[in-house]
């Protein structure tokens, strides 16, 4: 079996600051159900990891803790170097600037407009008063998701894809070191699924951003990662390159792989 | 395979309170600490006191007419029909007005916001402006129990002159009482330790409605059904609490006023 520990990373990072997220022994439990046993992660800056795994592997609870939505019972979880559990109330909100995080359903304030959706993490986050420069950068923000046109729509007047596209626009307009997709593509045709894994792509070429991707999308893991982690009752139990794992013996990760040329 | 952990009943109960004693210290912290969304405060106070003042005035109309129609019988069978502008204004300014206001505004209100926050949570949004580092108590809770705390005394008192109003035209149907002479026995019959003691009391109808939706809405669970279970579990928690509170108010007011 593919172990991630034994498997290791192999080209190790150049310095600490090369790892933007360093998970080691992570566990976590829901009263009596351990939903993470053993997680051990290392995510290098600029690098898209894909994370794939059965419905209810522990796969969205682990970025959960990353973000400090939920706190670890055991192990420890850094972040830029800093442990995140040991964070106070202030640190932790200026470690969330640095972190993007789209949800599952694009997670849009439905009583504003997409326009004051975006501007939103900008008056209250970066606390920017100068109108001229908050609507520059929610057009610009709009533009690179293709949007432009619904920047005054509702979210209910929207298409899944296109509250998708808004929720990424409005995750990377405070430029986000790191990007925490959980399951992009969730629910959409694959046209518009394929729309989003370029989006992810173009995203972390234009603004260098480290990403975790958690999908089940198969196409999205081929196009958007450069290393995919197989996650099997709370650990992870494969690690490599989408092609390496296409290739693998080890019947859990064939089963993902199974319908793929 | 592990046995199932049961949670004792009181002790859920205990945890319940402990969780609103920490929502309730949250709100007041975050009153004084970081910026005041006054936009969103001025939204809530339209949405909550302007949208509601249609369904206050009706019901404070007909109550006011109800009113009248119901003690008229009685009051004249004693001969004390003078006595009905005096007994509607006492009343309806002490207890009526308020009471029925306030569970009115329960209905309306701490359901719509026990049903908006619950629905928040259920897509997430609630998360996303956690973790966006944005803080969702400032924003959501903060305005809301202020904007509530603010409107419902308000609406208490248009809903007053309304029922009061009300009250008016079924005497001047029935008797043919002008209005300045109705006007001159009810302002006569009211003091300062009728009004003063019932408006203060919808203050705290007020914070109660706020508050009860906020901590459901909040504290729902993840799932469609929950935004029911919130909503419905935010108007009979907050009727239960105008009962609780007006109990409170009336042993209060009569100690300190009327003794």
């Amino acid at each position: 079996m593919e172990k991630a520990n034994e498997v290791g990373i192999k080209d190790k990072p150049k310095s600490r600051e090369d790892v933007v997220i360093a998970i080691k022994g992570l566990k976590k439990s829901f009263g009596e159900k351990n939903v993470l046993k053993n997680i051990n992660l290392q995510l290098k800056r600029s690098e898209n990891i894909v994370v794939l795994g059965r419905s209810g592997t522990g796969k969205s609870v682990t970025i959960q803790c990353i973000v400090g939505l939920l706190r670890q019972d055991a192990g420890s979880l850094k972040v830029f170097g800093e442990e995140v559990s040991e964070m106070s109330d202030k640190e932790l909100k200026q470690l969330r600037i640095k972190i993007g995080f789209l949800f599952q359903s694009g997670a849009l304030y439905d009583s504003m407009t997409v326009r004051e959706n975006l501007e939103f993490p900008l008056t209250r986050i970066l606390k920017l008063t100068d109108q001229a420069e908050i609507n520059k950068r929610v057009e610009a923000a709009l533009e690179s998701v293709g949007l432009l046109e619904a920047i005054d729509k509702m979210p209910s007047d929207l298409s899944g894809g296109m509250r998708k596209r808004a929720g990424l626009a409005r995750t990377i307009i405070v430029n986000p070191e790191i990007i925490l997709y959980d399951e992009p593509t969730t629910g959409l045709d694959p046209i518009t699924s394929r729309e989003i894994s370029d989006l992810i792509l173009s995203i972390q070429k234009k603004y260098k951003t480290s990403s975790i991707i958690i999908t089940h999308d198969m196409e999205c893991a081929r196009m958007a990662s450069d290393r995919v982690l197989i996650m099997n009752e709370g650990e992870y139990i494969a690690e490599g390159s989408f092609d390496e794992l296409h290739k693998s013996n080890n019947k859990i990760v064939a089963a993902f792989f199974k319908d793929i040329a | 395979m592990a046995e199932q952990v049961v949670i004792p009943g009181w002790k859920k109960w205990f945890e319940n309170i402990g969780d609103q004693v920490w929502f309730f210290f949250k709100f007041f912290r975050n009153i004084f600490t970081g910026g005041f969304e006054w936009s969103e405060f001025v939204r809530q106070c339209y949405e909550i006191g302007y949208r509601s003042m249609m369904l206050v005035g009706i019901t404070s109309f007909i109550m006011g007419v109800v009113l009248i129609v119901q003690l008229r019988p009685t009051l004249v069978a004693f001969g004390a029909a003078s006595m009905l502008p005096r007994t509607l204004a006492v009343s309806f300014v002490r207890e009526i007005g308020p009471v029925i206001i306030a569970i009115i505004c329960a209905g309306k209100i701490a359901s719509s916001i026990g049903a908006e926050l619950g629905s928040m949570k259920v897509t997430e949004q609630l998360d996303a402006m956690e973790v966006s580092g944005a803080n969702p108590t400032q924003y959501l809770v903060v305005t809301r129990i202020l904007a509530t705390t603010f409107m419902v005394p308000l609406l208490s008192v248009i809903g007053d002159a309304i029922g009061l109003f009300g009250g008016f035209l079924a005497l001047n149907l029935r008797d043919n009482m002008s209005f300045q002479l109705y006007f001159t026995k009810v302002i006569g019959s009211l003091e300062f330790t009728d009004f003063i003691p019932a408006f203060i009391k919808t203050i705290f109808f007020g914070f109660a409605i706020g508050f009860v939706g906020c901590y459901k809405g909040f504290n729902s669970n993840k799932g469609t059904e929950s935004v029911g279970i919130a909503a419905n579990s935010a108007v009979v928690t907050a009727s239960l609490w105008i009962f609780v509170i007006d109990a409170i108010a009336v042993q209060a007011t009569s100690l300190l006023f009327y003794n």
